[in-house]
């Protein structure tokens, strides 16, 4: 049989990779599809708990963390566009509003 | 090595190496099509854990839905590739880079310590949890106001959507 | 009924709210003043029922606390809004409410067509209310608030005509000399307040005296308790040092100068030490410096009421005298005697003002008494009323003056000593002599008052005059001494409130009444020697008095200028603290210290931010990063 360790290793990975390309993207769209990979890392852990555990309170979580991800994507994407439409891109490093 | 083993590794090479494409691709529609490979392969993973109801919405939501959002969006949008990534590779990415891999390194030292020995096999009743039968009965019990939250959520953001993304009157 | 005793400060505060914050809307002034008045109406109702209520039962169990909700309870200290009902509080509120009544109805007729009509009724009702939670009060807290409440109303009330000259300044100024002096006083009393919630740890009536009943007489740290409090009683009832913002205080409107400073307010100082008379028992020492304090202020007050020429003036000088007699009762012990006094001078000292105010009001304000005279038919209820009260104050039987006056004579010579009797004698000479100097130049002489009219004031105005007169004739009737062998019901009334203090105060003289009789008769004659000497001065000799200014002119000058303390004081405190204030206060620490600080600061705070700023590149990306170094640290920190 597999330990549980495994798949907290491969979540680990799934979920570094995707820090590093919110780190290092600068497409606000790539950056987005990031952090859904991070969130999804962080299901495969909260997936795998569940199972080993042996209680369902895990997989209740990755349900309702779809159900924000969903909701986060729509109004993220609402928001690139709305961004696209004014400034004519989506390059963060371009959308420097917020500084001093 | 099992046959568990050997399935648990292809996928987790598959899912990986999508990742890392998915990350290192200039075009954002690549970047998606490895994105759900990606999501594909979790789907499998989430089966051999036995969680069949998690299975089969990661495919709906997230490789279904929310991917084909990302696509939509990209096409409307019709954006140029970004420049290559050794162009890009100034210090702060670099930086960025070996924070990181210190924070890898932080958590994977973390994880050895606390669960290196334990979970060795899923627990008996892991199959009968994971049964859409059983979670749907928990959805519309024990968890029936946090469910019924969710669907205020998703109005809220399908409404902020709305009035985010359309024209201004004129 | 005791259980409503709230009622009877929850009217005032509803007049005060309504009139208050509504007033302005009101355009009827009948309204307003009706309705103010009735609440303050009310609320003597409801005092005099539980006064028929305490009559009714034995005089030891005269006696109720009232708790409404908590104040303030933390650590050891825990104030309530309770209420005391005994003989006492229940006198005094029936004083208050009652006199706070008949100057209310007169208000409606004397503050008619002022623009401030409402504003006016909206203090006169906060006032009735703080007054009653200083009387009614069961613990020196809620006692204090009242103190300081009436004390604010007093500030509003003086400065009422905030826009009017008066003497050498304005009538705000009068009241925040008012103000600033009687914050000294509190100052004291504050003091005293911590220094006895420090030695008795609590800071209620009734714990505080139970305490002090197991005491030595003679206890040092009471002594210092009494001195304090007695001083925060000098600021409030004008008593030497601190009396000098009384005669200023008749800068506000007449009523106000009736109701507050001479009926009520100003007698504060007097209750308090009636209250805490078990205290006061035990410090000897304070008694003393309080008899002596009292009889001096009695005197030195009269002094200056001699020669003063405005109408106010003089009856304010004479509050002040009439106060230092309570005082010297306090002082000898004679605390039912002082509250006695207390309450006839409420009467007659309130039908005074009103007097005179009816006079003011029939001569367009003028307060001059040398250009009053030959009022006596044109004003004949005043007349008759302000010549009964001058009757009384001069302790001429049977009027009410004459015995509190004399119950207090007596008491300074019985329990204190010759001297004190023989200051208050010559104080009670003057008082009968600026008394009816006084009715002499604003009744009877010829008129001075030029090309006006005088008219008799309205009924609202002369039938309180009427009921104040009648008490003042009568009210004295309620305390016949014993020795004219009938039961003094006054005496009785408040006994088992000041038993605890006179059984600590022992006095090996004998009750003689003979001796009695014949002080009586001393005093009296002194009295109406007075009368007869100012009468045959002011109106038949004039010349007399005329050549007795002019030859003794630097006396006459000294006194007319109030032995010019208030520019001693202006000197010795008002000039060296303004100057301090400004320039070293001011100057030197407010701007180069403290404004160099604050302004220090925030040089250090921009400079230090203009470095920072650059950190906001704006650069989401950035802040990821750094975002993820402070994941770094934490985990760091946990594994």
């Amino acid at each position: 049989m597999i330990p549980l360790s495994w798949y907290l290793f491969l979540s680990l990975i799934l979920f570094t990779i995707g820090v590093l390309g919110v780190l290092i993207r600068r497409n606000a769209i790539v950056i987005f599809m990031c952090i859904e990979l991070m969130l999804n890392s962080v299901n495969l852990a909260l997936v795998g708990f569940s199972s080993y555990i042996g209680n369902e309170i895990g997989q209740m979580l990755v349900f309702f963390v779809m159900v924000v991800a969903a909701a986060e994507v729509s109004v993220g994407l609402a928001i690139v566009i709305a961004i696209f439409r004014n400034r004519l891109t989506v390059n963060i490093d371009e959308i420097n509003l917020l500084k001093w | 090595m099992t046959a568990q083993a050997l399935v648990f590794f292809i996928l987790a090479f598959v899912s990986i190496a999508s990742a890392i494409l998915m990350i290192t691709r200039a075009n954002p529609v690549k970047s998606a099509i490895f994105l759900i490979v990606n999501f594909l392969s979790l789907s499998i993973l989430y089966l051999t854990l036995s969680a069949q109801f998690i299975a089969i919405i990661q495919v709906l939501v997230y490789a279904g839905a929310i991917m084909v959002l990302f696509v939509f969006v990209i096409m409307l949008l019709n954006l140029q590739d970004e420049k290559r990534l050794s162009d890009r590779f100034d210090v702060r990415r670099l930086i960025a880079f070996v924070i990181v891999l210190l924070v890898f390194a932080e958590i994977a030292f973390g994880l050895g310590k606390s669960v290196s020995g334990r979970f060795l096999k899923p627990a008996e009743n892991s199959v009968e949890i994971g049964k859409i039968e059983f979670i749907g009965e928990k959805l519309f019990t024990n968890y029936i106001l946090p469910f019924e939250i969710t669907s205020l959520i998703l109005i809220v953001a399908i409404v902020g959507a709305i009035v985010l993304a359309k024209r201004k009157f004129e | 009924m005791h259980r409503y005793i709230g009622l009877a400060l929850l009217f005032p505060l509803l007049g005060f709210i309504i009139n208050g914050l509504f007033g302005w809307r009101i355009k009827k002034e009948k309204i307003i003043g009706w309705f103010g008045s009735l609440t303050v109406g009310a609320s003597f109702l409801v005092s005099f029922l539980i006064y028929i209520e305490l009559i009714g039962l034995p005089s030891y169990e005269r006696k109720f606390i009232v708790e409404y909700f908590n104040w303030i309870k933390t650590g050891g200290l825990d104030v309530s809004f309770s209420y005391l009902v005994d003989p006492l509080s229940v006198l005094m509120a029936m004083v208050v409410t009652g006199v706070g009544f008949l100057i209310h109805i007169y208000s409606i007729g004397y503050m008619h067509g002022d623009r401030g009509f409402a504003r006016f009724f909206a203090y006169l009702n906060l006032f009735i209310f703080m007054m009653l939670n200083l009387v009614l009060a069961d613990n020196y807290l809620l006692m204090f608030l009242g103190w300081e409440g009436v004390g604010l109303c007093s500030y509003l009330l003086i400065g009422f005509w905030y826009d009017r000259p008066f003497e050498k300044m304005t009538t705000s100024d009068a009241g925040r000399k008012a103000f600033i002096v009687n914050r000294i006083g509190d100052f004291g009393f504050l003091i005293g307040l911590f220094l006895m919630y420090k030695y008795f740890g609590s800071l209620n009536f009734n714990t505080v005296f139970s305490i002090a009943n197991k005491l030595q007489v003679g206890d040092t740290t009471v002594f210092w308790i009494t001195l304090l409090l007695f001083i925060g009683a000098t600021g409030k009832s004008a008593q030497i040092p601190l009396y000098v913002w009384l005669p200023d205080a008749m800068a506000g409107p007449t009523p106000v100068s009736a109701l507050i400073h001479a009926a009520t307010m100003v007698t504060a100082g007097v209750y308090m030490i009636a209250r805490s008379s078990v205290l006061y028992a035990l410090a000897p020492t304070t008694m003393t410096i309080v008899a002596i304090i009292g009889a001096l202020t009695a005197v030195y007050s009269a002094s200056m009421g001699l020669v003063q020429n405005g109408i106010k003036k003089v009856l304010a000088y004479s509050t002040i005298s009439q106060l230092g007699y309570m005082f010297l009762a306090m002082g000898v012990g004679a605390f039912s005697a002082g509250i006695f006094h207390l309450t006839t001078h409420a009467f007659f000292k309130a039908l005074l003002f009103l007097g005179a105010g009816a006079v003011m009001h029939a001569l367009d304000n003028e307060e001059d008494i040398q250009k009053m005279g030959g009022l006596k038919d044109k004003l004949p209820i005043t007349y008759k009323t302000f010549f009964i009260a001058s009757l009384a104050i001069a302790g001429i039987p049977p009027l009410s003056g004459f015995f509190s006056k004399d119950e207090i004579l007596w008491g300074a010579y019985s329990q204190g000593s010759f001297w004190l009797w023989l200051i208050g004698v010559i104080g009670a000479f003057m008082t009968a002599f600026y008394m009816f100097r006084l009715v002499a130049l604003v009744f009877e002489t010829p008129p001075r008052y030029g090309a006006k009219h005088p008219h008799e004031a309205p009924k609202v105005m002369t039938v309180p005059l009427v009921i104040l007169g009648f008490f003042s004739a009568v009210s004295g009737f309620i305390g016949i001494p014993e020795s004219f062998g009938v039961k003094n019901l006054f005496h009785h009334w408040l006994e088992p409130v000041f038993e605890d203090a006179s059984a600590k105060l022992t006095f090996e003289t004998a009750h003689s009444s003979f001796a009695e009789f014949l002080l009586m008769i001393i005093s009296v004659s002194i009295a109406i020697a007075g009368i007869l000497l100012a009468r045959y001065l002011y109106l038949k000799r004039m010349d007399i008095v005329r050549n007795l200014t002019q030859n003794l002119s630097g006396l006459y000058k000294l006194v007319y200028n109030k032995y010019y303390v208030d520019e001693i004081y202006d000197a010795i405190v008002v000039k060296p603290v303004t100057w301090g204030s400004e320039k070293l206060l001011w100057k030197f620490f407010d701007v180069k210290i403290v404004d160099g600080a604050v302004n220090g600061s925030a040089k250090l705070t921009s400079i230090v931010s203009s470095v920072l700023r650059f950190i906001q590149n704006g650069i989401v990306q950035f802040y990821a990063v750094v975002f993820v170094i402070g994941i770094l640290i934490i985990l760091w920190l946990i594994f």
